[in-house]
């Protein structure tokens, strides 16, 4: 029992996973500001955003369900740290998870954008539930390719749906991504975790142009701190998740530790990229490109793993 | 000074109003965030939504349609907020201090922190009004 609280609440998950998704968000930032010519924030930018948050006032929109708006917060972050415990355990090799487990993941990944969307439906701001069901349509549009994507892994791994098994079968015959569905597949991924963590192109659900946040335009205070540490969270399991899925995990035996920090700063890095180098598009474009592009992609990937190559 | 005070001195977030401006401060605002001056350095950057914002920076006379809309984003606000009066308009009235729709200077419509005269004020004069602020709170 105690082993479990310290995993969930210590090492693979809440405080390990901000720690270093405020890492992650001070080297995304600063990415951004070197592309830009800029100087760019501080080392540690992230520690001051949110210790400022939490020491701010909280306001409580008057028209509004006070509970709902309160709570789902909180459910995004129990979401984002359990999720982040269930892909952890397996990464860093501590536990060999259970058969199954992939699928716990897929259902706990999207826990934090739907609680956003309850939160800020509740708050009975107009332009928020704008920007909710803007999220609802993303969400319809980014699922369907990122299952299919991990149905392609699935296969090239044997059939088996043990994220621990398919970490264990790259290690043994080479990552996924030496091959040409394993390529294909990690386009797709790559857009869809663009998508579920929200950023430019697909950040239309927060636009602070059009809609004034958006979806957070009533969160203030602590609610606010709550939703940036889910964002921290949420910035370092999902590229670590496609570590797990394409590059083999990662690796703590003498020069394999570089390498596997090399890997997660990859995807950063092309995250980042993707960020800087395009505007936001509109959401009939992003249903549409998720929809016909990314799941045609993914169908590829299928049909190429299934052949073996 | 806390860990606390410094956490907010280290990450002002800006919110940008127009109370009835001719838009020469509010590009002039724009052009602190650009790669020559690079407000980010100081960890503040713009949000669109006044419930994020530490500042909130006022530019252009408040006329009598604008003042019960800069009241309300006032009150919207989350507070400990710091309002920044920006160019000679809302510090005084400018030449528009006899116009028929003027509704008096910012500091009579909500208490102001910081006076930034000029017309417009140049970037480096609003960064050295943000430093001489923070280093008095």
């Amino acid at each position: 029992m105690g082993i479990e609280i310290f995993y969930f609440l210590i090492f693979p998950g809440f405080l390990f996973s901000v720690i270093i998704g405020g890492l992650l968000s001070w080297v995304d930032r600063k990415i951004t500001a070197r592309v830009q010519f800029r100087q760019g924030p501080p080392f540690f930018q992230p520690l001051y955003d949110v210790v400022k948050l939490f020491s701010k006032e909280t306001i409580i929109p008057a028209n509004g369900s006070v509970l709902t708006f309160l709570i789902f917060p909180v459910i995004a972050l129990f979401g984002a740290s359990i999720s982040a415990v269930y892909i952890l355990l397996p990464l860093f090799g501590i536990q060999s998870g259970f058969t199954g487990d992939i699928i716990v993941i897929i259902y706990l990944l999207n826990i934090p954008s739907l609680s956003y969307i309850i939160a800020s439906l509740a708050s009975g701001n107009p332009l928020a539930s704008v920007g909710a069901s803007r999220e609802v349509k993303l969400i319809l549009s980014y699922e369907l390719p990122f299952i299919l994507v991990l149905i392609s892994i699935i296969t090239r791994a044997g059939m088996t749906i043990n994220f621990w098994e398919i970490i264990a079968f790259q290690q043994a015959n080479g990552a996924f991504i030496g091959s040409i569905s394993g390529v294909i597949a990690f386009i797709t991924i790559l857009m869809c975790i663009q998508a579920k963590l929200g950023l430019i192109p697909f950040d239309m659900a927060e636009g602070e142009g059009e809609i004034c946040d958006g979806i957070a335009i009533e969160f203030s205070g602590t609610i606010l701190a709550l939703i940036k540490i889910t964002k921290y969270i949420m910035l370092f399991i999902l590229p670590a998740f496609v570590v797990g899925l394409f590059f083999a995990g990662f690796n703590f035996s003498g020069i394999g530790i570089v390498w596997s920090i090399l890997k997660l700063f990859l995807i950063i890095l092309l995250i980042t990229l993707i960020r800087n180098t395009n505007p936001r598009v509109r959401i009939k474009q992003a249903m549409r490109f998720f929809w016909i592009w990314m799941n045609l992609f993914a169908i590829i990937s299928i049909v190429l793993a299934n052949f073996g190559l | 000074m806390g860990f606390k005070e410094k956490c907010f001195k280290k990450s002002l977030w800006l919110f940008h109003l127009s109370a009835g401006s001719c838009n020469n401060c509010d590009i002039e605002i724009l052009d602190c965030l650009t790669p020559k001056y690079d407000v980010e350095r100081f960890g503040m950057k713009l949000v669109g939504s006044v419930r994020h914002a530490d500042v909130l920076l006022v530019t252009g006379i408040v006329t009598h349609k604008t003042k019960p809309r800069v009241l309300e984003v006032y009150q919207q606000a989350t507070k400990p907020i710091v309002v920044v009066a920006i160019g000679a308009c809302p510090c005084t009235g400018g030449i528009f201090t006899s116009g028929y729709n003027f509704a008096g200077p910012l500091d009579k419509v909500i208490p102001v922190d910081l006076y930034i005269p000029g017309c417009p004020p140049k970037p480096e004069a609003m960064l050295a009004g943000i430093v001489k602020l923070l280093e008095k709170i």
